[in-house]
């Protein structure tokens, strides 16, 4: 089995099977997040993100996350550096236009762009409500929760910085995903002449419902209000 | 087709052996058919350098059919040039303009080192087989035909696995010069016959280790190998490479 794990394919299925877990962790995500739309008093938001973040099964999943994305970026960044090596003399011309996407060819920077902003992310929103300077409020139902509401509506009705970025996150995302979507599914081996074509197909459209799911929020505060 | 002849410059790769750093040069090839192949066109080069007294460009080539994979060209940054599905030596001058600059490498990757000129060293895909591109039979007589039954969708995709003709484009062209395409068709043409599913979890994982350790790099899927294929070998196979990896180690 040690073999497997510094092998090429060892590596990169374990890219494969964090990107998969992230991918599945996007859409609940997503989901969540588009209550934001629904509810301009922010009640249904609140109750769904507390709901989220108090159940015991979140409780277990958030430590996964934080483990999966480490993961994935620690494997992908192996898998890169190694493959940065394997051609020590470089072409004077090198021409792909024809034979792979952009995308494909620049994971790691679509990747360490989505890094950076994960990081913005994580102290725009994250680190407020896990470690409480955010106001709390109360419903019909006398549970005290966080107003995240608040803080979101907030930072995206006058920050318009802030709205960009996060539209350019959601972009960069959806390249990542664009090309992540099939390939994870090719590099566990779960591919052939006719699963391509759908798998290719099925992760464009993921990847649009996720570039335009999360554009569409800081761009739904910014214009409405 | 109309013969039409135009002159071009050929910026060629030039390294005297595989301790010299190397270097390009450029040389002007006049009245170049466009009928004429691409090495029929590095015939005419090599013919005047010889007039010249200087050495000839050194390049692989051998059947001059598109079956034997030796004409291993990288030209304008793609391997084997401006076209889908050929070999350099089935290119054709067509494909170029009057007075237009040519570059020309040898394939650039760490497993295949340049031995001189263009000429790079392919044994490491020799090496890849020996590992486990085979099936272990007793000889004798050859076996009847129709023995061991085998399904025709498994035949085809065995045959069409069994055409990659070890040239190296797909590595060439690459982005981490990953061999998983040429790997993966000589996993598949026997993982998909009764004869080679014997020795399936060992022949894959004694060749991906091999892979490994020859410096190749891991696969990004960009799909890039499959384009520039001239045997258009599909990225299934590299599938079928990663479930066959992965079934391997588990199963023992
Ligand atoms: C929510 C965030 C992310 C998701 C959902 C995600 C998803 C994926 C998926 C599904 C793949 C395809 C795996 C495969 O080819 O088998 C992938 C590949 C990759 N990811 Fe991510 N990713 C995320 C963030 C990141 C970050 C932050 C980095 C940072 C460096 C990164 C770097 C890479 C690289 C370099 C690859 C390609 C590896 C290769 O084949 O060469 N990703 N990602
Ligand atoms: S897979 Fe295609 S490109 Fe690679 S060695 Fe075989 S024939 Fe050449
Ligand atoms: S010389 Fe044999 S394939 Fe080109």
């Amino acid at each position: 089995m040690g073999r497997f794990y510094n092998s090429s394919i060892g590596k990169k299925f374990f890219v494969s099977i964090t990107g998969l877990f992230l991918m599945a962790f996007l859409l609940v995500h997503l989901g969540v997040n588009s209550l934001l739309m629904f509810d301009d008093t922010g009640e249904l938001f609140n109750q769904a993100a507390h709901f989220m973040g108090s159940n015991p099964i979140m409780k277990v999943i958030e430590p996964i996350l934080g483990i999966g994305f480490i993961l994935h970026i620690v494997y992908a960044l192996i898998v890169q550096i190694v493959n940065w090596t394997k051609r020590p003399v470089k072409y004077s011309k090198w021409d792909q236009k024809e034979s792979s996407s952009w995308a494909s060819r620049n994971m790691i920077y679509l990747g360490a762009i989505v890094l950076i902003f994960l990081g913005i992310h994580l102290v725009n929103f994250f680190f407020k409500i896990k470690f409480g300077t955010v106001a709390p409020i109360t419903y019909a139902d006398g549970v005290k929760m966080h107003n995240s509401y608040a803080l979101v509506a907030e930072l995206f009705k006058n920050c318009t910085a802030i709205d960009v970025l996060y539209v350019l996150g959601g972009i960069f995302l959806g390249l990542h995903l664009n090309h992540g979507f099939w390939s994870a599914f090719q590099t566990i081996g779960w591919s052939n002449n006719d699963w391509r074509k759908k798998l290719e197909l099925v992760g464009s459209i993921y990847a649009l419902i996720i570039a335009i799911g999360f554009s569409i929020i800081p761009l739904y505060f910014l214009i409405k209000f | 087709m109309s013969d039409k002849n135009i002159n071009i410059k050929v910026k060629v790769w030039r390294q005297v052996d595989a301790n010299d750093k190397g270097r390009f040069e450029t040389y002007e090839v006049n009245n170049v058919s466009t009928d004429s192949s691409f090495l029929e066109m590095m015939d005419v080069m090599n013919e005047s350098l010889v007039q010249q007294g200087k050495e000839p460009v050194a390049f692989d080539h051998d059947c001059r059919e598109g079956i034997c994979g030796m004409c291993s060209l990288f030209i304008n940054g793609r391997a084997h040039g401006p076209d889908t599905l050929i070999t350099t030596c089935q290119l054709h001058m067509r494909k170029f303009k009057d007075s237009q600059t040519i570059t020309v490498e040898p394939w650039r990757a760490k497993g295949f080192p340049v031995i001189k000129d263009l000429i790079v060293d392919r044994t490491a895909f020799d090496k890849i087989l020996h590992a486990g591109g085979f099936v272990s039979v007793n000889t004798g007589n050859a076996p009847d035909a129709n023995a061991i039954p085998i399904s025709k969708p498994a035949a085809d995709e065995a045959m069409d696995a069994a055409s990659c003709i070890g040239c190296g484009a797909c590595v060439a062209t690459c982005k981490n010069s990953s061999a998983m395409l040429f790997v993966a068709a000589k996993v598949s043409q026997l993982a998909l016959l009764p004869q080679g599913k014997i020795e399936a979890a060992r022949r894959a994982k004694a060749m991906v280790a091999k892979m490994d350790d020859l410096g190749f790099g891991s696969c990004s899927n960009t799909g890039a190998c499959e384009m520039e294929c001239p045997k258009g070998i599909s990225l299934s196979n590299i599938a079928r490479l990663n479930r066959e990896y992965l079934v391997a180690n588990v199963t023992d």
